[in-house]
């Protein structure tokens, strides 16, 4: 009965937990179960390439919680994926321990490398999963409350909020590049070789990770659709259309953004949390203005303000990029301007608006 | 200058510190035992020299229907902002009832604490329906959290209906408010305010592109409304300030010029000159 009363109030969302519900299931068995001799095996690389599509999914999905439903566009969100990333991957080189190329059980190779004696202080702790799982949320929150609490209350918004979240990822990019910052400098972090125990190269460890994200997704759409759909989700939605009456019909706007601000940017982290470990690497790369630009393209052309429309376009943009990058390298950038400039202007709602818009119109 | 001079200066003080006043508490008995429950009184504000209220002092006394009128850049919506915490004023105090100093809170708490605000252009939440409209406007807890988690309970579902019927928007419920027309949008607005349940309703040009009979409609409510509310409406239609008033200010270049009756204010030479020039 719940199950029906969730498809009738979101239909884009029932598909969506549908569909990854059965990605959850047929991934795992064609990975694992079908011999690789078999045509309908899926390769282990097949596996961590679509984990890796979820997590942008899910960074999407953080993204659009915050652009489509509160109007705070952030050119920046880009930098919490990649502050979770960070965390993760810093739990994964403490867990290479001597296997590194210099042998040494208390410092990571690249530490080594510059010559220090002994662990920075911040990294204390990330030798425990627990302890680096509190930095994935507790980082991006933290910085995302200091700022938000800043800029809100300053009542910063639309193109200059975008363009200070732009900086926030630039200067966080330039910082992340400096060697002496401890965070491995321009290589970034990698040749990380387990988690937990498990072997990160093995195909049990990638389907698990893949496992994860799926569910992390799902729990997170559930999670975002029961925020959108509660009274505070309305309040939300009436603070993007008309701030200055929510003001004085009594809620603190402020307190509202910057809630949900933080909420986003801790989905964003735990999206890079699960990124890191699929893809085997992390590099101040990750924080580049142009990644948190494509963030932004994805959204808007899945269409904004469903959260369905969010993940879709994601998914499709970057299978496309997958897709592009291969076959057309010098290609692939003037396709995505020439999507983002076509949906904004034939298709202001996205994808999604346009099946929507098909369906209205049939009798 | 000996060092303990700037200590000393600090400490005397005709007044306690700001930390030092007691906590600001709205509660439904204020205190009004003066009679009003607004004091405005030789309240400046200038933006770049130009004084937009000049020395205004006003009062507003419980339940009563008071119009405001005056040409434009007499300091008419200006005095609404100073009101509800959205300019400060440079000198002057502004009181709700006898304790509470409005100078020292935010718009989110006046609006909290009983004074409601309705626009000159109508704002309302246009992508929700006239009953998300009045339900987000209610009064209840409003921090992060609680409404996170608030459930629409019995009593406040027959609030909402019983602001429905005043307002008259009760067959546009599940409707969009951004699809009402522009006189409906400014009823809804009044009722978002009712809803607050304020002790003082400031109203902004309430009639402004409405139609002759949405005119008359408004009048009624508002009159209807006087009493229950303190109710300040700010217009520049004449007749309809004809039809509601019982006692109006004039306000001129930030001050008040005149007050009184419909009638005796009309007769005043100096509004007549204000109003028709020299």
């Amino acid at each position: 009965m719940i199950l029906g009363r969730f498809y009738r109030s979101d239909r884009g969302g029932a598909f969506l937990l549908a569909g990854l519900f059965v990605l959850a299931v047929v991934v795992p068995v064609l990975n694992l179960a079908v011999p690789e001799s078999s045509p309908f095996h899926l390769s282990t690389y097949t596996v961590t390439l679509i984990g890796k599509y979820l997590c942008y999914a899910l960074l999407a999905l953080a993204l659009d919680l915050i652009w489509g439903y509160c109007g705070i566009l952030s050119l920046g969100h880009g930098a919490f994926f990649a502050l979770g990333g960070y965390a993760m991957g810093m739990y994964l080189m403490r867990q290479i321990g001597d296997r590194g190329v210099y042998g040494n059980p208390d410092l990571p190779d690249f530490m080594v490398f510059l010559n220090w004696q002994e662990l920075p202080w911040y990294w204390l702790g990330f030798d425990m999963f627990w302890f680096a799982m509190l930095m994935v949320v507790l980082v991006p929150g933290l910085l995302a409350f200091v700022f938000g609490w800043f800029s809100f209350r300053s009542r910063v918004t639309g193109v200059y909020l975008a363009i200070i979240t732009q900086a926030l990822t630039f200067a966080l990019m330039l910082a992340f590049f400096r060697n002496e910052m401890g965070f491995g400098g321009n290589n970034g972090m990698t040749d990380f070789k387990d988690i937990l125990g498990f072997d990160l190269q093995a195909d049990g460890t990638r389907v698990a990770l893949f496992l994860a994200s799926v569910i992390t997704l799902a729990v997170s759409y559930v999670i975002c659709r029961f925020i959108i759909n509660s009274k505070l989700g309305r309040v939300i939605v009436a603070i993007r259309d008309a701030e200055s009456r929510t003001r004085f019909v009594g809620y603190q706007v402020e307190r509202y953004k910057l809630w949900l601000f933080v909420f986003s940017a801790v989905l964003a982290g735990i999206a890079g949390a699960l990124y890191v470990p699929q893809v085997g690497i992390i590099n101040p790369g990750e924080f580049a203005p142009l990644n948190s630009i494509e963030l932004v393209i994805w959204v808007a052309v899945g269409g904004r303000g469903m959260l369905y429309g969010a993940v879709l376009g994601a998914l499709l943009v970057n299978y496309a990029k997958t897709y592009f990058t291969a076959a057309f390298p010098e290609l692939w950038l003037f396709a995505l301007g020439a999507l983002f400039v076509l949906v904004t202007i034939f298709l202001p709602k996205g994808l999604v608006g346009l099946w929507k818009r098909k369906r209205d119109t049939e009798p | 200058m000996r060092p303990l001079d700037p200590l000393r200066k600090a400490l005397r003080r005709d007044r306690v510190f700001d930390f030092m006043m007691p906590q600001v508490v709205f509660s439904p008995d204020l205190d009004i035992s003066h009679g009003p429950i607004l004091y405005l009184e030789d309240v400046t504000v200038s933006f770049d020299g130009f004084k937009a209220l000049n020395d205004l002092t006003l009062y507003i006394d419980d339940g009563e229907l008071r119009c405001i009128i005056g040409p434009n850049g007499a300091g008419k919506t200006t005095m609404m902002d100073v009101i509800t915490g959205k300019t400060r004023p440079d000198s002057g105090s502004v009181f709700f009832g006898q304790k509470i100093d409005l100078l020292r809170l935010s718009e989110t708490d006046i609006a909290q604490g009983g004074i409601g605000r309705k626009f000159q252009r109508p704002t309302v939440f246009e992508s929700h329906t006239v009953f998300e409209n009045l339900e987000l406007s209610l009064a209840a807890d409003k921090g992060v959290w609680p409404t996170l988690f608030a459930v629409l309970n019995k009593a406040q579902r027959e609030r909402i209906d019983e602001i429905l019927e005043t307002i008259a928007l009760t067959g546009q419920r599940h409707q969009l408010a951004g699809t009402l027309s522009h006189g409906q949008k400014q009823w809804l607005e009044i009722g978002m305010l009712l809803a607050q349940s304020p002790r003082v309703l400031l109203v902004d040009e309430p009639v402004a592109g409405m139609t002759p009979q949405e005119t008359e409609r408004t009048a009624e409510l508002l009159v209807s409304l006087a009493g229950k509310h303190s109710v300040v409406v700010v217009e520049h239609d004449m007749e309809f300030v004809r039809s509601i008033a019982r006692k109006v200010t004039v306000l001129h270049e930030g001050s008040v010029l005149a007050e009184g009756t419909m009638d005796e204010v009309q007769n005043d030479p100096r509004v007549i000159e204000v109003y028709l020039g020299d």
